[in-house]
């Protein structure tokens, strides 16, 4: 889960690095009052889940608080990337020197989380990572250990940043490995960390993402989950317990299990059709999650037909076989449902399902060459 | 034969006297798993299972009273990381663990911690082992594999049960199925396994399932490509799947336009490896 910059940036504060006097505003009035108290030159800053906000004008400069206040208003009316801007921070404008990148991400390959700087700050580090990879010095870090002193010398060394600066710097990499540490985050990024021009170092921009598997030790963070950066259906979906995404095409699928979810909507594609979505009905089956399942599928109006692929293991046939009844009775879908049931107590599913007129499959090829025939408007 | 689980197996259930680690319990029981012992903190002293196995308080007291050699963990969340301490500090040789959504700092500790001991985790977030006609840790229903000379090693789970079911369809058996789980950071990888596989001598060849994210599939090339004389078969899925998204799996993310199902298709054809566009397409590509 992502959370804005103005959040990450209060929480790097707290963990003693230095970032920006500045607030939050949700109208151009409060921007201008803020502009007004913070004096000099501001930069008002979309409050948005998307890269690429300046260069949409998402991130503008204003030289006095009625500045502030127009343009406040102007980015506050906008979209960008088809998310609506509902708050800007109003920061005190830097005079940037130099511009640096410092992150932690975990290394998936490594096992551990890494630090990595670069002396090219401001611009995306995946960006500098395909045109210059060798400008970026990365530190592993154990994850029993923690970030050792040596470790931030080391990339303040390799970034070749003036000595004059290391003890303030090593003190923000460990306030950045604080910050991932105790929020449980899997990536926190300081880009860009400014030299300003009477030598200081600040956190300009922050971004934080959190574990959504330890959201159980973090009520703070369930309060800032952004809805507007999930499609509608994908929220609803995850009340129920459901793993629900979105795609362009026009066949639902409900299956169990998110590797076979996956199989499911490539074997569509496979055989010629386009899957609408991916749905992980998960373990188990009660009548309200197929039922709340089958009505999230049937909610995107690009949906011709259904494919219901269960493979009973420990989820059992039959009792997936009545929430299907279940949730057909409530729904009473108008399109071609294709089903197929295999596994743990599947003859008995099926004879349940033996009068809801549902076009039946053996093998998982059957089964998708059936819903993309019925798809297109055709037989099974 | 089989790797990592056998008739000698004696395997103890963390978290024995939840829904899950009870339904399972029997299961396994049913198969013909030797379960030696249950522990749950505060009801050790009582007998479950129609009074056939012990329940303790701790797995030093469990392993010191059974002589447990495997363990496999049925707790929620956010007790399993503990659990596998437990285990491990216990002296458990192998621990499975079945449990979904540990947060990945948690695991990155574990792994970390493990490493120094002599001690092997498979999971978390995994669907467990099966040796066909031997033994089942795990929670793959025991009647859609049949015994025979296949290795199968999986990220998945219910997709890995296609695939046992399309092998028995076919009257193809399986030596053992380890599914090593789906989260980013797991105990045990494809390499592990492959190495096992290819070291054991009833195993003759590997089916190999991986999805997207990360690049364990692509490291695993590499290793069948140098050092694996055993044939292997391949299905990758996810590859209709978009970037940026979660797909159910922690680990199941295409990021930064890595861990694409493309991407591992093509290293592991390079490394001479079959791969099948379905699941029900890999009986026949041995």
């Amino acid at each position: 889960m992502k959370i804005h910059e103005y959040q990450a940036k209060q929480i790097f504060s707290r963990y003693g690095i230095p970032i920006p006097r500045g607030r939050v505003a949700s109208s151009a009035d409060e921007a201008k009052q803020i502009a007004e108290e913070l004096g000099g030159k501001v930069v008002i800053k979309s409050q948005v889940l998307v890269g690429g906000r300046g260069k949409a004008g998402g991130i503008r400069l204003a030289k006095n608080p009625s500045e502030a206040e127009e343009l406040a208003a102007q980015i506050l009316s906008m979209e960008i990337k088809g998310l609506p801007v509902r708050k800007v921070l109003v920061d005190e404008a830097a005079n940037i020197e130099t511009e640096i990148y410092l992150g932690i991400t975990n290394d998936r390959a490594a096992r551990r989380p890494v630090m990595m700087a670069s002396a090219a700050g401001g611009v995306e580090i995946e960006e500098v990572a395909r045109v210059a990879p060798e400008k970026i010095i990365k530190v592993h870090i154990d994850p029993l250990l923690g970030l050792r002193d040596y470790q931030a010398r080391d990339i303040a060394a390799g970034i070749d940043l003036p000595r004059d600066y290391w003890k303030s710097f090593i003190a923000i990499a460990h306030g950045l490995w604080k910050t991932y540490l105790d929020s449980d985050a899997t990536l926190a990024e300081i880009n860009p960390l400014v030299i300003t021009s009477d030598m200081k170092l600040i956190a300009l921009d922050g971004k934080m993402v959190i574990d959504d598997n330890a959201l159980f030790r973090h009520p703070e963070f369930a309060e800032m989950r952004d809805l507007d950066a999930e499609a509608p259906l994908e929220t609803e979906a995850r009340k129920y317990g459901l793993s629900y995404i979105k795609l362009e095409g026009d066949i639902g699928c409900l299956v169990n299990g998110a590797g076979l979810a996956m199989t499911t909507m490539d074997i569509i594609k496979l055989y010629g059709g386009e899957p609408a979505n991916f749905l992980d009905i998960g373990g188990g089956a009660s009548a309200e999650k197929v039922t709340a399942a089958l009505r999230i599928i049937l909610s995107d109006n690009n949906v011709k037909a259904v494919l219901l692929n269960v493979f009973g293991g420990i989820t059992r046939c039959d009792e997936v076989a009545h929430g299907i009844i279940s949730a057909l009775n409530e729904i009473q879908p108008k399109i071609p449902m294709v089903i197929r049931l295999v596994g743990t107590n599947a003859e008995e599913g099926q004879a349940i399902l033996a009068n809801a007129k549902m076009i039946t499959a053996q093998t998982l090829v059957e089964a998708a060459q059936k819903a993309v025939a019925v798809s297109k408007g055709g037989v099974a | 034969m089989s790797i990592l689980i056998n008739r000698d197996t004696r395997l103890v259930v963390q978290g024995i006297t939840g829904n899950e680690g009870m339904f399972h319990t029997r299961q396994m029981v049913n198969y013909g798993t030797n379960v030696v012992a249950g522990v749950t903190p505060g009801k050790g002293g009582e007998w479950v299972l129609d009074g056939k196995i012990p329940v303790f308080d701790s797995m030093k007291i469990a392993v010191e009273a059974t002589g447990a050699n495997t363990s496999i963990i049925f707790v929620p969340a956010r007790f399993a990381s503990d659990a596998i301490y437990e285990a491990a500090d216990a002296g458990i040789s192998l621990i499975v663990c079945i449990t979904e959504g540990i947060p990945v700092q948690d695991m990155m500790r574990v792994r970390s911690y493990l490493d120094q001991k002599q001690c092997r985790l498979v999971g978390p977030n995994c669907p467990g082992l099966l040796s066909p006609g031997q033994s089942k840790v795990g929670i793959i229903p025991g009647d859609i594999a049949i015994a025979g000379n296949i290795g199968v090693v999986s990220r998945s789970g219910t997709l890995t049960y296609e695939v046992l079911y399309a092998l028995k369809l076919n009257h193809l058996g399986v030596s053992t199925c380890v599914g090593i789980g789906g989260d980013p950071i797991n105990g045990t990888d494809f390499i592990d396994v492959l190495s096992m596989f290819e070291g054991d001598p009833h195993t003759e060849k590997v089916v190999m399932i991986g999805e997207i994210g990360g690049n364990d599939e692509e490291r695993a090339a590499e290793y069948i490509s140098s050092k694996m004389t055993k044939p292997v078969v391949s299905f990758i899925a996810g590859q209709t799947a978009p970037p940026g998204k979660r797909m159910g799996h922690a680990g199941a993310i295409i990021e930064g336009g890595s861990g694409t199902a493309k991407d591992k298709i093509r290293a592991l054809q390079q490394a001479g490896v079959k791969v099948a566009r379905h699941p029900e397409e890999i009986p026949h590509l041995f």
